[in-house]
């Protein structure tokens, strides 16, 4: 074993965290109706939100104990999951536990984004009589352990039991109001999609087990586990390994049709990342996936579930590092997403579409990050989205309860003063998302693009990814404000009975307070040294990502040209950002200022043709159904025509044959053979004999087989002796 | 307590004579006998498990190097039975089970006992029975005899280690099934008995002959073989000394191949492997519900279980060298068996392909000659005979409710029959593979061990997990979700007492074995390992040196390694 390198702290209480939501699962996936029913929703929702909530002290401890042990792991081993006894060299993976600085980042976002989206729960779904309320709360009790199964597995595949179960919960949200078919069809679509990405994922691990751990025997001529040791696909295990020289010489030696199987590795695991991150190409599940309750769209869609492709890469910063081409793939992918989503936010009219498609530009920033080899800036995004984006997704969700279930801008309008906190928490959050100085967004977007343009680990110059993760900055601007314009400025547009009855529960105005404040406050953890600051967020992470820091290159920390070396070229960029943020501020000022456009004027003001291609999404969803869908469809009846046609129509023929053989054999032993008995003949014809016997009913002849087969024997043995 | 294994395979067959014994005036017995004699038998099955020595393996070099010995623990076997039967034939009552055999008798037993509980609704399904629920009952005196029978036959295959037994047992099996869809099943009843009937029987008579050949060409190598009491014997049936202390005489590599070929499509018949699984969707579709669940949870297993028992255990050679054609196979009964499964609009016929498909992992795990993927695939045969079994109980449960399978005539169902819907998202989850439940241990262990010998069928057969996902998805959406669309099914009752009795054991095991698989993993490697080495062996390989051996390195070099 080879985890010396990597120093491990045994600890008992790591799995309290996955343990306690999924108890509360059981609690109200069993009993919830009954709950409900006799003792009141009370019972539920606290049932819910107490699991979630010790998961969340449990997390503090574990932050805690994580900032006390920079270089260490906890560890809580449950049992061996799956393993081998007595079977030397095999695969051998543990159910247990870990937390490095990394797993409590996630820990603390996770549980505590989580926990105050339960709270806002109970506001948002506490008109719904339809569809169970116990079964929201178990559903998110669920999506809570599979996702913090998924931050907490040791290995990568406890991960997977996570990334699965995420999905799985996802489904079950989405299709929350199940006799809906649309959208019921939505989060079937999440789930499929999301499975196309895992087969990514499951081919990704293999082929790392593979390439990690197997080597071809030259006696057996077959690849097998000849390692020393028992792989164990936990993440210690694989830095470590990573870490000897010997196996990652051997392991970078590999090759795969001419690729290296490191750089296949990371593309491979990165499809996985596209399927449940929501990146080109399979985002397409996302925004449908906003058929689903609001906070859900702002826990799954926003804060956590999207970004464990994000996470898993940091997680695999050791096998990202040794292949630039892979972190190009990342990095580009991300960047191509970050604005080509962007755009397409710009003209969506549905509130909830509009902050879907947001997501997924967002997505693609943090996609930059890690992709870039600025891991740390990556998470750090990932941690002040999700506190921008639930607020966001928290505040729409407010919007749409308080307007009852209008969530088109169409009806909406002129919100600021009828609903305060939300309109004030959403202004906070915009201003987070769009990158106005201060904001969490701003120290978390810039250091992204900072490092986008001076990352030198890529296949590419790195101000390319930089143009992209640029223009796309000034759309999410624009598309933010028009959106905020849209909604709480001008004259409200709802109707009398609606406007009468708008109001706000102080159970979500709560948690959108919180969250409001953090996405102000919640950069300054990270304050990148150009600015003043010591960058705590990147130096608490450092411990996590220093194996792999020899590999990653900055052209300013290595004094590639003048420009970067100095805290100029950093300065310059930030102040061309500032410049894109007012423009695109004053240019949504003044189109959407106190104006309602409907999308027929926006058509107008941007020209027919592109908004018409923009607004349908690029028609990706008709092309994929076209291309994709439709023909494996047709491709499925075939295979049930060819099934019934041909294969079972062999089958049958054959019969008809045999039938017809022995109807002629019957003829031709009446008509010629005349009682001579013919053995031979018997033996060959014997199965269609059966068959006619057998169609008349007569089964008993089937002992005669085996007689049959007993009477062969005892010739043959005649015969022989 | 000594015989348990027989106790075990013929206490079904006492509760059939009893029931045949009692008058028909007391028909009221005749199930509780049926399930208290598989109840026992289910019972003894766990104990024979817990008392299992996981540990025991065979040595079989020195096995090779020392001649045969009556001594069974050598041979890795426990629980050993051994008599005479037909001393003329060296026909011997062997049983006796081993690393690879036990989970398949628990699973037997299991499956036994659920199948009779689930029958105390039997009836004649064509009949419109408005108040079904309340449990018509047809024909019992035959009914439960011959399920009992067929109980006791297949466990009979399971333990048996005599080729004649084994195969005395198989043949069996086909009575009692037969009958039961014959009988019992739907409206197109006959053709699917027939057609099960005699496919099942060609591939019989394609063991028949190569058992005859075997028993006269197997040559001992220690000059003779020993029969139970110790008398010396020039042919035998017996598997383990087949396996390990025997040649074939005049035979080539190549007639060892014919051989394995003759056994291995027989076998193939069983599993259902494409080309010959058409009669599989025909005999579920017609057969009664506890009839398709000992159908699929059991009898295919006994097509692979077969396969490891006689091709593998007594022709490593030809074995090592069909290696990618059986995953080749394996990976044609995942996608195709996958994409089948998507197109039907009859509920169980779906849940037949996927059967099929599921069964394909079985095949390419067993190919990979890896500890992970042939244990992976023993696995995946218990899990698939527990989670289908739970499908086809539950497709039993709709019909016996609206007495149709067509999936586009139902929708909505979660609003009528929550309790149904989370019985069914349950089991088709993990039909699906979903993580933390067992059917994806078993997955994985098949994909992780297959990746190692042939990459690229592998790449391919993963993508059985996207087209899984798709038909279950699809299925729940088109039956479950959505506007009801029928409203008279509201009068549907969700499931009563004894749907919820045959359903929770199997729930509970599939969910444990998903966070726990340890024990089962353990039982059966030791004698994995074993069969593993000896078809890896350098004697085994080395003979390799035909010029198909060639061409199948070629292929291999340039499909797996690409």
């Amino acid at each position: 074993m080879h985890e010396a390198a990597i120093k491990t702290i045994h600890v008992s209480y790591l799995w309290l965290m996955p343990a306690m939501p999924l108890l509360g699962f059981l609690i109200n996936g069993i009993l919830g109706k009954k709950l409900e029913q006799k003792l009141g929703r009370w019972v539920v929702h606290s049932t819910a939100i107490g699991a979630v909530a010790v998961s969340f002290v449990v997390a503090c401890i574990t932050f805690a104990s994580n900032i006390a042990h920079p270089h260490a792991v906890l560890v809580t081993r449950l049992w061996d999951w799956i393993a081998f006894p007595g079977a030397a060299h095999t695969l051998h993976v543990d159910l247990a536990f870990a937390s490095d600085r990394l797993t409590s980042v996630m820990l603390m976002v996770v549980t505590g984004v989580g926990l105050l989206i339960h709270i806002f729960s109970t506001g948002y779904m506490a008109s719904e009589d339809h569809y169970g309320y116990w079964r929201f709360f178990a559903f998110m009790n669920l999506f809570m352990f599979a996702m913090l199964t998924l931050v907490l597995g040791d290995s990568i595949l406890l991960m997977f039991v996570g990334w699965e179960g995420v999905g799985l919960c996802s489904y079950l949200l989405i299709g929350y109001y199940y006799q809906d078919r649309e959208k019921a069809a939505a989060g079937m679509k999440a789930f499929v999609v999301n499975r196309i990405g895992d087969f990514g994922f499951i081919v990704g691990f293999s082929l790392l087990l593979w390439s990690l751990v197997g080597t071809w025997d030259q006696v057996s001529g077959l690849y097998h586990y000849q390692a020393a040791f028992s792989p164990t696909l936990t993440f210690r295990n694989i830095d470590a390994l990573m870490a000897d020289a010997t196996f990652r010489n051997a392991f970078l030696a590999k090759h795969v049709l001419g690729v290296p199987v490191v750089t296949l590795i990371g593309i491979l695991l990165f499809v996985g990342a596209t399927g449940k991150s929501a990146q080109i190409p399979l985002y397409v599940w996302l925004p449908d996936a906003m058929a689903g309750p609001t906070p859900v769209s702002a826990l799954i869609h926003a804060a956590t579930m999207v970004t464990a492709g994000v996470y898993m890469i940091a997680r695999l910063n050791f096998i990202y590092a040794y292949s630039p081409a892979a972190m190009t793939v990342v990095a580009v992918v991300g960047g191509l997403t970050a604005l080509y989503a962007a755009t397409i936010g710009l003209f969506q009219t549905d509130i909830k579409k509009v902050l879907a498609y947001s997501t997924i530009s967002q997505l693609g920033y943090m996609f930059i990050g890690v992709g870039v080899g600025a891991f740390s800036a990556g998470i750090m995004h990932l941690m002040t989205h999700a506190f921008f984006k639930a607020t966001l997704f928290l505040g729409a969700g407010s919007v749409i309860i308080g307007m009852h279930h209008r969530q088109d801008m169409k009806d909406l309008g002129g919100l600021k003063g009828l609903m305060k906190s939300t309109f004030w928490t959403f202004l906070f959050a915009t201003f987070a998302i769009s990158g106005i100085p201060g904001t969490a967004g701003f120290f978390s977007k810039d250091e992204i693009l900072w490092k986008a343009f001076d990352t030198n680990n890529l296949l590419i110059p790195g101000w390319i990814v930089w143009l992209l993760g640029f223009i796309g900055a000034g759309f999410t601007v624009f598309y933010m404000f028009r959106l905020v314009f849209q909604t709480f400025y001008g004259e409200p547009r709802a109707d009398e009975h609606t406007l009468e009855h708008v109001h706000e529960d102080w159970r979500m105005t709560s948690v959108l307070w919180v969250l409001g404040i953090l996405s102000l406050i919640g950069g300054y953890v990270g304050v990148s040294k150009s600015l003043g600051g010591s960058n705590r967020f990147e130096h608490y992470l450092e411990p996590v990502f220093e194996r792999s820091a020899a590999q990653i290159h900055f052209l300013s920390e290595e004094g590639g040209h003048g420009f970067m070396h100095s805290m100029g070229g950093e300065y310059t960029l930030m102040g061309l950002t500032l410049l894109l943020i007012a423009v695109a501020i004053w240019l949504a000022w003044k189109i959407y200022y106190n104006k309602y456009r409907t999308p027929e004027q926006e058509a107008e003001m941007y020209g027919k043709g592109l908004h018409r291609l923009v607004f349908n999404k690029y028609y990706i969803d008709e092309i994929y159904f076209k291309f994709v869908v439709n023909p494996l469809l047709a491709f499925t009846r075939a295979c049930k025509w060819f099934d019934h046609w041909v294969v079972d129509g062999a089958v049958n023929g054959a019969a008809w044959l045999t039938k017809f053989f022995a109807w002629l054999d019957g003829g031709i032993d009446a008509v010629f053979v005349d009682g001579l008995v013919n053995l031979s003949a018997h033996a060959t014809l014997g199965l269609g004999r059966q068959f006619r016997k057998l169609q008349a009913g007569r089964i008993q002849q089937y002992i005669v087989v085996l007689a049959t087969g007993l009477s062969i024997l005892v010739i043959v043995a005649f015969l022989l002796k | 307590m000594s015989h348990i294994l027989s106790w075990i395979t013929f206490l079904p067959l006492l509760g059939a004579v009893l029931i045949l014994l009692i008058p028909k005036s007391k028909s009221g017995s005749y199930k509780y006998i049926a399930v208290f004699s598989t109840f026992l038998s289910l019972v003894l099955a766990i104990w024979l498990w817990v008392g299992f020595d996981k540990g025991l393996a065979p040595n079989i070099a020195q096995l090779r190097a020392s001649g045969p010995s009556l001594d069974m623990k050598a041979y890795g076997i426990q629980f050993v039975e051994r008599y005479v039967w037909i001393r003329a034939f060296n026909i011997e009552y062997f049983i006796g089970v081993d690393g690879i055999s036990i989970l398949m008798v628990v699973l037997s037993a299991l499956v036994s006992f659920i199948a009779v509980f689930a029958s105390f609704l039997v009836k004649k399904p064509v009949e419109p029975i408005h108040n079904s629920l309340a449990g018509i009952q047809y024909k019992e005196r035959a009914y439960y005899p011959l399920i009992l029978l067929l109980s006791t036959s297949m466990m009979g295959v399971f333990v048996a280690l005599d080729f004649f037994l084994f195969y005395v047992f198989w043949e069996l099996m086909l009575l009692p099934m037969y009958f039961l869809i014959g009988i019992w099943g739907g409206p197109r009843k006959e053709y699917a008995a027939i057609k099960f009937f005699l496919y099942t029987l060609l591939g019989s008579v394609l063991m028949l002959l190569s058992m005859i050949y075997m028993y006269f060409f197997a040559v001992p190598t220690h000059g003779t073989f020993l029969l139970a009491d110790g008398s010396h014997a020039t042919h035998t049936f017996n598997l383990m000394y087949l396996a390990y202390n025997a040649h074939f005489k005049w035979v080539s590599f190549v007639t060892a191949k014919l051989l394995w070929v003759l056994l291995f499509i027989g076998f193939a018949i069983k599993i259902p492997m494409f080309p010959f699984h058409t009669w599989l969707p025909d005999a579920h579709v017609q057969a009664p519900t506890p009839v398709s669940v000992i159908l699929a949870g059991v009898l295919l297993k006994m097509g692979t279980y077969g396969i490891f028992r006689m091709n593998f255990m007594i022709f490593p050679h030809a074995t090592y060298w069909a290696g990618t054609i059986i995953a080749v196979f394996g990976m044609i009964n995942i996608v195709y068996g996958a994409l089948v499964a998507m197109a039907q609009r009859d509920f169980k016929s779906m849940v037949a392909y996927s059967s099929i498909s599921h069964m394909g992992y079985v095949l390419l795990g067993m190919s990979s000659f890896t500890i992970e993927g042939m244990d992976g695939a023993m696995f995946q045969m218990f899990n698939h005979g527990t989670i289908t079994s739970m499908m086809f109980l539950l497709v039993g449960v709709i019909y016996d409710r609206a007495h149709h399978r067509d999936m586009e005539n139902f929708g909505g169902l979660a609003r009528l029959m929550p309790v149904y819907t989370a019985f069914a998202a349950f089991a088709f989850m993990a039909a699906l593979g979903l993580p933390g439940l067992s059917g994806f241990i078993s997955e994985v262990l098949v994909f992780l061990g297959s990746f190692q010998a042939h990459r690229v069928i592998t790449m391919v057969s993963m993508s059985g997990v996207v087209l899984g996902a798709a038909y279950v998805l699809w299925m729940i959406h088109r039956v479950f979700l959505g506007p009801v669309k029928h409203e008279e099914y509201a009068k549907f009752s969700d499931l009563n007492w004894r749907e919820w009795t045959t359903l929770v054991p199997l729930m509970i095991i599939v969910a444990t074995l998903g966070v726990y698989p340890l024990p089962v993993l353990h039982s059966m490697t030791a004698s994995i390992s074993a069969l593993r080495s000896n078809i890896l062996a350098p004697h085994t390989v080395h003979a390799m040196s035909t010029g198909l051996h060639a061409v199948s390195q070629i292929v291999k070099t340039t499909v797996g390694a690409g």
